[in-house]
């Protein structure tokens, strides 16, 4: 059996996890400093507060998963994007701690909304240029990076960028539609069909840029008959689009925010075909780049008797905190 | 300055950062385990208190250690490329083992333990404390393993210029790691027995929450008294290990230049790297032999025993150790003062006592700390013991690019660790006041033992029809 093909599936679901997941909760923070007032905002971050660090996990995860199955990605990709990565993370960290800080701070309280939404607006930009430079593509030499310390800035990664930053709000919308009632869901609905826009926006872009510019990717969506095997997904990327549209102006609860996910899956699933067999385009498949196969045993069977632990009690907890958040509903413990 | 220096400097203080916070998570996490079960079968209100404040600080503490952990997940890659491709194969799947039983289970049943009061049963919520308690150890026994490795490795061969592991049993217990686990257990035990301690101590000398606050001094000493002595002798037999496995860090740790019969235990000098030799040196003859070796002839390597270029720097792995060692002492001193006073029936009216736990609620993260350079400063100049110099494993990045962020890091911790203390003080002053929006976790509590906050709550409650 191909371990490779399944530890790569692995970190296809986990990245897609979080993509998902953090893409609400900052999407939330992206969106705040325009939210209409300080109670909409305790009543938003109130609705994240219980499972953002759970999110977040699967961001490590990803990490974790990418050094031990596909270690010479990892050793390639970092410092390829170190800085970033460092923004990521240095964004990430102002958000995190804003969680706590804001609920105890009075005077400095504006400080740390700032932090916050700051953070989240980066961390989601700098996702952005890590994928846009990946695309781009990666300068290797042997078993190293060999490029610049700029060579992920270009117009394509900042578009890109964008994009997530308009992908993360949409999601984060529909998350205050599902979770809100009132100023706030109201407010929720409208930003959710403004950042539909901008993340259509990115999508085209990126659907249009990567074929002209790489004659790889153009020979997988469009060499042969693959343009007819593919449609179904952009065909499905503009249903879902349309009709996330439509429930929105309907002023749907539930659905909006699953259309979103599912427009995030299909723009994945797309990249994934565009990317597909690369870890580290150009020159990096995922067989390269595979870890020995006593790591990759070894992680595959703690995969297979934690990540379904795993995905049962997130469920679970997810399930305790169902429901409508109502304004006032403090967040302080 | 050269990316070798500048990349070690980053990742030590990163690494040097966050470690202080889960040395409190860690050990904390365990006394939520014991308050909360107290309280469930006594009902005694003060058990309640002492969880609700100390949640609190576990709350705004393990988000520092999340956020500060999620950087070096990633700083392995970004910083030390070389290292994640050659030793990728044993390191990643640690790690990723350490996020998928430990960090998820936090996680998971963190936001249920911090909110979940009115959402679940109350024997629900303590299975939920139970198992971030355990998430949290999980952790450091998945991330000492690896971290054993890089000191004392085993069970993996070079192929192709990877590490692979050939037995994974080898590799999670090297030699090294039941003593670095237990070690670390309880350093981040005592740790929080001395803020613990601190916390309680500053109630009792106020004279507010004189409940809560004798209960977790008595919870704190005993732990202090039970894991101080144990920490000695642990730490004793790492020592040992250490000098079978990594002979040129104890002599870096003893300031020992030349191999001796009888060596001294120096109990202060300042040891000069160049010139290869010692300043100032007070000793007390043949202790280090006694000790390392348990003859007051026995052999004690030196570091001239290897070449200049094998050494670690000495200076800070011999200070280190002396700070680590004398506090630990001081924690044995502290715990036998709390436990005399305790059976003299007068732990709560000393306030010389007192006012010493509250002068001594940091020491632990400083013992920490300072254990921590020397068994990692005293690795160098390897990254994996004997097999991966440092210098072999760093990013083919710009000086400027970890110069820059570096100093983004060190602006960015030290704001937020001014901020995080800040905030803890003002929780200290608050006081583990007991709100009264979570009333179900308040029910059940014995009249009359409510702090005064609630009083008002509760009356409001019994007169509703």
């Amino acid at each position: 059996m191909d371990l490779t093909l399944i530890l790569a599936g692995v970190i296809v679901f986990g990245v897609g996890a979080y993509v998902i997941l953090d893409g609400f909760d900052l999407g939330v923070g992206i969106l705040f400093p325009l939210m209409p007032d300080e109670v909409a905002r305790d009543t938003a971050i109130a609705s994240i507060a219980p499972v953002w660090d759970g999110n977040e996990t699967w961001l490590i995860l990803g990490g974790a998963v990418l050094f031990g199955a596909f270690p010479l990605a990892y050793a390639v990709a970092l410092p390829a994007f170190y800085i970033p990565i460092m923004g990521l993370l240095l964004a990430l960290i102002f958000r995190g701690v804003a969680f706590e800080f804001r609920i105890k701070a009075r005077a400095t309280r504006h400080w740390w909304n700032r932090a916050f939404a700051t953070g989240s607006t980066l961390a989601a930009f700098c996702q952005g240029l890590l994928l846009g430079g990946l695309l781009e593509g990666v300068k290797v030499e042997g078993r190293t990076f060999s490029g610049g310390p700029l060579d992920w800035l270009t117009p394509f990664s900042l578009v890109v960028g964008l994009g997530v930053v308009g992908g993360y709000a949409l999601l984060g919308a529909t998350w205050l539609n599902l979770k809100t009632t009132g100023a706030l869901q109201h407010f929720a609905r409208r930003k959710a069909i403004q950042a539909l826009g901008l993340s259509l926006l990115g999508l085209a872009v990126v659907s249009i840029y990567t074929p002209l510019k790489f004659p790889d990717v153009a020979q997988r969506w469009f060499g042969g008959t693959h343009w007819l095997s593919l449609s179904p997904v952009p065909l499905a990327t503009a249903v879902v689009a349309v009709s996330l549209f439509r429930e929105v102006r309907r002023g749907a609860q539930y659905a909006p925010f699953f259309y979103a996910i599912a427009l995030f899956a299909l723009a994945y699933l797309g990249i994934g075909i565009s990317l597909w067999p690369h870890i580290v385009p150009p020159d990096l498949s995922i067989h390269d780049a595979a870890a020995p196969r006593t790591s990759q045993r070894f992680m595959l069977v703690a995969l297979v008797f934690s990540l379904p632990m795993v995905l049962i009690y997130t469920g679970y907890a997810y399930w305790v905190f169902r429901g409508k958040v109502r304004p006032g509903d403090g967040y302080a413990h | 300055m050269d990316v070798l220096l500048l990349a070690r400097g980053q990742f030590g203080f990163t690494v040097g950062f966050h470690i202080l916070f889960p040395t409190l998570t860690i050990g904390l996490a365990w006394f939520l385990v014991w308050f909360e079960s107290r309280w469930m079968r006594t009902r005694r209100a003060y058990w309640l208190e002492l969880y609700r404040f100390w949640v609190k600080i576990f709350a705004l503490t393990f988000g520092m250690g999340v956020v500060s952990g999620l950087v070096l997940s990633y700083q392995f890659g970004t910083n030390f490329s070389r290292f994640s491709d050659m030793a990728g194969p044993v390191m990643g799947p640690l790690l990723s083992v350490e996020v998928l039983t430990a960090f998820f289970v936090e996680a998971g049943f963190l936001g249920i333990m911090l909110f979940g009061w009115d959402k679940v049963g109350p024997r629900l919520h303590f299975v939920a404390t139970l198992l971030v308690a355990i998430g949290t150890t999980n952790s450091a026994f998945w991330i000492l393993s690896a971290n054993s490795f890089m000191h004392t490795p085993q069970g993996a061969e070079w192929i192709d210029g990877q590490l692979v592991p050939t037995d994974w049993w080898a590799v999670v217990f090297n030699p090294s790691f039941p003593y670095r686990l237990g070690h670390m257990l309880l350093a981040s035990a005592l740790s929080t027995a001395l803020v613990v301690a601190g916390g309680s101590a500053w109630c009792l000398r106020r004279n507010l929450y004189r409940g809560a606050g004798l209960a977790g001094l008595r919870v704190a000493i005993s732990v202090l008294a039970v894991a101080a002595p144990l920490q000695i002798l642990v730490g004793d037999l790492h020592g040992l290990n250490v000098r079978e496995h990594q002979p040129v860090k104890v002599a870096a740790m003893e300031g020992l230049w030349d191999t001796t019969a009888g060596a001294p235990l120096l109990l202060f000098a300042i040891p000069d790297q160049d010139a290869q030799d010692n300043r100032f040196e007070i000793g007390i003859p043949k202790l280090a032999s006694l000790i390392l070796t348990h003859d007051p002839d026995g052999r004690v390597q030196g570091l001239r025993s290897v070449a200049p270029q094998d050494r670690p720097p000495v200076l800070p792995v011999f200070f280190g150790f002396r700070v680590m060692v004398g506090l630990g002492l001081v924690f044995l001193l502290l715990g036998a003062w709390g436990v005399w006073r305790w059976i003299g029936g007068r732990l709560e009216t000393d306030s010389r006592l007192l006012s010493t736990f509250m002068v001594c609620t940091p020491l632990g993260f400083v013992a920490t700390l300072a254990g921590w350079i020397v068994a990692e400063t005293g690795r160098q100049p390897w990254l994996v013991h004997g097999l991966i110099r440092t210098a072999d494993g760093i990013s083919p990045v710009s000086a400027a690019s970890v110069a820059t962020s570096l100093v983004l890091f060190v602006i960015a911790y030290g704001l937020l660790l001014l901020t995080y203390l800040y905030y803890v003080f003002v929780l200290v002053r608050t006081g583990p006041q007991l709100p009264a929006h979570h009333a179900p976790a308040i029910r059940g509590a014995r009249a009359g033992e409510l702090a005064d906050e609630v009083e008002p709550f509760v009356a409001a409650r019994r007169t509703e029809p």
